[in-house]
């Protein structure tokens, strides 16, 4: 596969050049990219809405210069038969292997007045999906006052997030009875909620936004309910769509996404496909995580080799203002599910906006929960990954310091417990010492001549080994 | 009435014979061997027992050599035991030519035994084949300050720095056991209300006295950097400034740790994104902070590529090159900086000169007397050497010095196979170690406290190591013995046996090197002054401080290496579900060839052992004090379980000290770093079995 073409130029193809680029120094790629700037770090957009990043600073590594770059360009159509792709450019570029990595399209809801007959959003209205948008919607934050959110999943959380930080009074609305309903259980949901409100956000949820308010400009929502929320700012965060439309004009398999087998391959085996546009095992991905291990493997493929990709573990964050979320796997078993070896332990803490729970199948993590307190994120996310039974106590994954033993009175030490281990003196050297200060045990045992690290405690043992103070009467002449 | 005492033998201020570290210590002759006392800055409990070896029954007194390839060692004269040496190596070239010998040293030998190693090889023995132990200990950190500052000495700064600073990032390193005397300058660093940070996958005594602990999975160190680099640009403490002027290499750099948002991190490291923020502001916020790294974070087969991470964590910081802040690594072994200055590396010539560059050559060759085209090219790397010993296009002999490899060595049960494959083995050692066991003549040679020498310590100081005793009788120097070598191999003159001597020519040799030793002498050294190489000129100075106005590459900047977190070589499975690590324990040293000889050291730390979490040993039923079986796809060690909740859970830990069925390095990997060569025995995938009852 000397020849590799690789549609689309965001965090997954990319990716995929840097590591086919790694690994095999000959090939040769060409990228499309239908924006028209190098490849940028899509994770960090909500960084650069905040203000905490400026735009130039979420650049990718820029691939190596052999690698032909066609930005702004798009392909239209692919002869598979001629292995060539054609594009808006009028240009034919022949491959060996195709790779399709042309992620998804943000989804505007079907909300009446919000776009124009010509299809183009109210002025005020945004999606939050490229820089383009990230650059519209900081443009209109400058002058508008109240923004609505429209979606509480992860994006509509950032984004609200992102507003808040500039200054605007943030009222987030979301179809569903809680936050980030994929993610979270209702309890959750609940502390989430509870937590922004308290930074000012409004929260309306249980309804869907059904029309927009206002004439030329937007001036809110209205939602299904009835109820109407004002804002003269609106991004909809309501979720994405794989973009399917060139495979789907090529003749291949396609689902929701692009349909590829365990190499990433589609039903051509000189296409493939990964990321948010491709379908793997029945399952779409719409996160950096999967798309990053998936161009791992499909590298290794394109190259001869023989990695395979099963399937991603979804471990999502959330840093929502000061709440911080952890979500993986199964988070809502059904009350109903009895299942053999289920367990759940939850801890919640409504007050200081904590809740963990963690979610097991015959002693394997199978999902997690961890909100306000993720000292142990590190822990129950490498567990959740590795898919091994936990040890009987669990408690260590719900909390940190749990699993380690408590610090010693160096006074309770028993006689052999050695004290001062650059020396090996024992508790019990040091008691019969009959020393009563630390410069007289470093004489007469060593203790603390080495690293001193055991100094504190060799004072302590000495307090306590000492005899109660004896008062000597004063010897009177006779 | 009182018994006059004789006049008493006069105290030799002298440096001990362990680690890096080189501590200051008095030796007053006493009996046949010495009492120890501390310098100003004392001692650990080796330091303190060092002298016990030096008139015990164990170590060798004369020399041995073995009739027939499976003879029994004998005795032997010096000169029979020499002669025998050298004709079996005659006899190797005869049939195999140059490079049928092969030479293998060590990073305790000291300066002036590293040069005359490397002068034998390269001029007596003309093979390409030498190279040492140091490979296995400072390759990677060599290689990752060289592509970044152009230059490699293991502190560019004082030790003392460590104190002074507001912060410090320690990644892979046990100091509080494996250099116990550096804790009082952390102490110093927390009475000033400094903050000392941790990276180990162990809570080490080191690691229970830091603010921060973080303990990552084993070979994620590269990822867990990346990400304190990620949120330092979070964060805003990205010195601009600093990279404008002194630096090249950031874009790349920042697009890359870019992939390393706290998330990922957590899935990677285990780490906790909470504590990486509150790691990242104590270094960001300190006025004086320092990067420091140890083997932890080096003996990988991405060990460079760490290195480099650490250092670009360093440089964005706007450390390196600033009084007080900086980045630097702990060097180990006695002479483990010297030891990688002066020629016993296979692609390096004295002075830090390049083998392969022909300036250096010439200069080199020219202090030599010889014609630089005479000069060998470089050759294997140590383990490649080892194992390449006995195969065809490999050595078939073998002179060792310094060195234990059939302990020390990665896959060691390997290497001892390819030790035993040699038709001639010649080990020149203090007492029969593993390695010395298999040799067909063990040539007996002295202690630190019977003969003058130099080291140069962790910081770049040239230390000055005094003979206090004579050797027994029956004993040389290392220097007599390579002496005595070159003499029967047809060089007579320009092997001088006197330390001094030596030291003198490799101050020419080293003389516009990187490291120039050509303004150190004896009598500087004598007179107490503390000299920092580069010192070119006998009234200069020394260099205390490197890197303040530039950096030694050719611009003057230090370069930043984009790095990414690779695959792990090993990575763990069913049948290996655990990561396997290896190290030290505080009282015992290296491959134990001293220190399991010293009865006080052996009382505290008799035997090899793993270190596991209860929750592991419950989910294998296995007690604490058990014996059990630990096995990796190189072999198994049949060690005590030791319980201990401070290491992870899916980590297990063991020292390397200890030989036959209890070595650590029966384990290892010998996965290599790209650039070093640095096998990866800090991390491996590996399992612990049950023993059947009659075998606990």
């Amino acid at each position: 596969m000397r020849r590799v073409v690789v549609v689309g130029n965001g965090m997954a193809g990319a990716r995929l050049i840097d590591e086919l680029c790694r690994r095999d120094p000959g090939v040769l790629v060409t990228v499309f990219g239908a924006e028209d700037r190098p490849a940028y770090n899509r994770i960090l957009l909500s960084d650069v809405l905040a203000g905490r990043r400026e735009q130039a600073d979420i650049a990718l590594t820029p691939a190596p210069s052999r690698v032909v770059q066609r930005l702004g360009t798009a392909v239209t159509t692919v002869d598979r038969t001629a292995r060539v792709v054609h594009a808006d450019d009028g240009t034919q570029t022949p491959y060996d292997a195709l790779v399709l990595a042309t992620g998804s399209t943000a989804i505007v809801p079907p909300v009446q007045g919000i776009a124009g007959h010509d299809g183009r959003l109210l002025e005020g209205v945004h999606v939050f999906r490229t820089v383009d948008d990230c650059t519209a919607i900081t443009a209109g934050a400058t002058s508008a006052r109240r923004a609505v959110v429209v979606g509480g999943g992860l994006l509509g959380l950032e984004a609200a997030r992102g507003l808040l930080a500039r200054g605007l009074q943030v009222d987030l609305v979301h179809g569903a009875g809680h936050l980030m309903e994929t993610q979270l259980d209702a309890t959750a949901g609940a502390v989430l909620r509870r937590a922004i409100e308290a930074l000012g956000v409004g929260v309306h949820l249980g309804s869907f936004a059904a029309g927009v308010l206002g004439g030329r400009t937007v001036q809110g929502v209205r939602l299904a309910d009835g109820r109407e929320v004002d804002g003269d700012l609106v991004v909809l965060a309501c979720g994405v769509r794989p973009q399917v439309d060139l495979a789907r004009a090529a003749g291949l398999a396609v689902e929701r996404g692009v349909l590829v087998d365990d190499r990433l391959r589609t039903d051509d085996p000189h296409v493939f496909a990964l990321g948010e546009c491709a379908q793997h095992r029945g399952a779409v991905y719409g996160l950096v995580a999967p798309a990053w291990e998936q161009a791992a493997v499909l590298a290794d493929v394109l190259c001869g080799g023989l990695a395979a990709y099963t399937g991603s573990r979804l471990v999502t964050r959330l840093k929502a203002m000061d709440l911080e979320v952890a979500a993986m796997g199964e988070t809502s078993p059904e009350p109903a599910d009895s299942g053999a070896g289920l367990e759940v332990l939850a801890f919640c803490d409504p007050t200081r906006h904590v809740y963990k729970k963690l979610v097991l199948r015959d002693g394997v993590v199978t999902g997690a929960l961890l909100l306000g307190d993720l000292a142990t994120a590190g822990a129950v996310t490498q567990a959740f990954d590795r898919g091994r039974p936990l040890p009987a106590d669990r408690l260590h994954l719900l909390f940190a310091g749990l699993g380690t033993a408590p610090a010693v009175d160096p006074a309770s030490l028993p006689a052999d417990a050695v004290v001062c281990t650059c020396n090996a003196v024992t508790a019990g050297a040091l008691r019969s010492s009959g020393c009563r200060t630390v410069e007289d045990a470093a004489g007469a045992t060593r203790a603390t001549t080495g690293c001193g690290g055991c100094r504190e405690s060799v004072r302590a043992l000495l307090e306590a080994a000492a005899p109660t103070p004896v008062l000597v009467p004063e010897r009177r002449s006779a | 009435m009182l018994l006059t005492p004789a006049v008493a033998p006069p105290a030799v201020a002298t440096r001990c014979p362990y680690c890096a570290l080189q501590c200051a210590m008095t030796l007053t002759p006493s009996g046949r061997g010495a009492t120890v006392d501390a310098g100003p800055g004392g001692l650990c409990r080796k330091g303190w027992t060092s002298a016990e070896l030096l008139d015990s029954g164990r170590r060798l007194t004369s020399p041995l050599v073995r009739d027939g390839r499976h003879g029994r060692l004998r005795e032997a004269s010096w000169d029979e035991a020499l002669d025998r040496a050298a004709a079996g190596f005659r006899a190797a070239q005869l049939a195999g030519g140059p490079h049928a010998v092969g030479v293998f040293g060590g990073g305790g030998l000291t300066n002036e035994k590293a040069y005359l190693l490397g002068k034998l090889a390269r001029i007596v023995l003309r093979t390409s084949q030498i190279d040492y132990n140091g490979r296995f200990c400072m390759s990677s950190a060599a290689a990752g300050a060289m592509r970044a500052f152009g230059l490699d000495r293991g502190l560019p700064f004082p030790l003392d720095d460590v104190g002074e600073a507001d912060a410090v990032l320690l990644v892979g390193s046990n100091l509080a056991e494996t250099m116990p005397p550096v804790v009082q300058h952390l102490t110093r660093l927390r009475e000033r209300g400094g903050s000392l940070i941790v990276v180990d996958p162990r809570r080490t005594p080191t690691a229970a006295a830091a603010a921060v602990h973080l303990q990552p999975q084993p070979g994620t160190d590269l990822a867990l950097t990346n990400g304190l680099l990620f949120l330092a640009i979070d964060e805003g403490f990205v010195d601009e400034e600093y990279i404008a002027a002194r630096t090249t290499g950031w874009a790349d750099v920042k697009s890359t740790v870019a992939g390393y948002w706290p998330g990922r991190v957590e899935r990677m490291t285990g780490v906790a994104e909470t504590d990486l923020r509150t790691t990242i502001r104590l270094l960001g916020k300190a006025d004086k902070a320092l990067v420091l790294t140890a083997r932890g974070a080096e003996q990988h087969a991405h060990g460079v590529d760490t290195v480099s991470a650490l250092i670009d964590l360093a440089l964005a910081l706007g450390l390196p090159g600033r009084p007080g802040s900086g980045w630097g690594c702990l060097t180990g072994q006695g002479n483990g900086q010297g030891g990688r200055e002066h020629g016993q590396k296979a692609d390096q010539l004295p002075g830090y000169r390049r083998l392969d560059d022909p300036a250096a050559r010439a200069h080199v060759a020219a202090v030599w007397g010889i014609d630089p085209d005479d000069l060998p090219q470089p050759g294997r790397s140590a383990y490649e050497l080892l194992d390449a010993l006995g195969t065809d296009g490999g050595p078939r002999a073998l002179l060792l010095m310094g060195s234990n490899p059939v302990v020390s060595a990665p896959r060691a049960g390997h290497v001892q196979s390819r030790l035993a494959s040699l038709d001639h083995l010649v080990v020149a050692d203090v007492v029969l170690s593993e390695t010395a066991a298999m040799a067909d003549v063990v040539l007996p040679v002295a202690q630190w406290a019977e003969e003058d020498g130099t080291t140069t310590d962790l910081q770049g100081r040239v230390l000055l190591r005094r003979r206090a005793i004579d050797p027994p009788a029956g004993v040389r120097t290392d220097l007599q013995v390579l002496s005595g070598l070159a003499a029967r191999l047809g060089h007579a003159t320009g092997f001088a046996a006197d330390p001094r001597e030596v030291f003198d020519e490799l101050r020419r040799a080293s003389a516009g090197g990187a490291a120039d030793y050509a303004g150190i002498s004896y009598d500087r050294l004598e007179a107490g002054e503390a000299l920092h190489w580069p010192c070119p000129d006998e009234q200069h100075p020394g260099t205390p401080r490197l890197f303040l106005d530039r950096f030694a590459t050719a611009d003057g900047r230090a370069r930043f290496v984009a790095v990414e977190q690779p695959i792990a070589p090993e990575p763990v499975d069913d049948t290996y579900p655990l990561h396997l690590t290896t190290g030290r324990v505080a009282t015992q040293y290296q491959s134990g060839a001293q220190t399991r000889r010293i009865d006080s050291l052996t009382a505290t730390a008799p035997e090899g052992f793993v270190e596991l979490h209860p929750f592991l040993a419950e989910q294998l039923a296995v007690q604490d004090g058990e014996r059990v079986r630990v096995v990796t796809r190189r072999g198994e060690a049949f060690v005590r379980a030791r319980l201990t909740d401070a290491i992870r859970p899916d980590t297990v830990f063991v020292p390397f000290h200890w030989a036959g069925r209890q070595r650590a390095n029966l384990l290892t990997s010998d996965a290599l770093d790209p650039v070093s060569r640095m096998p990866a025995f800090k991390v491996c995938a590996g399992r612990i079995d049950r023993l059947e009852e009659a075998l606990r």
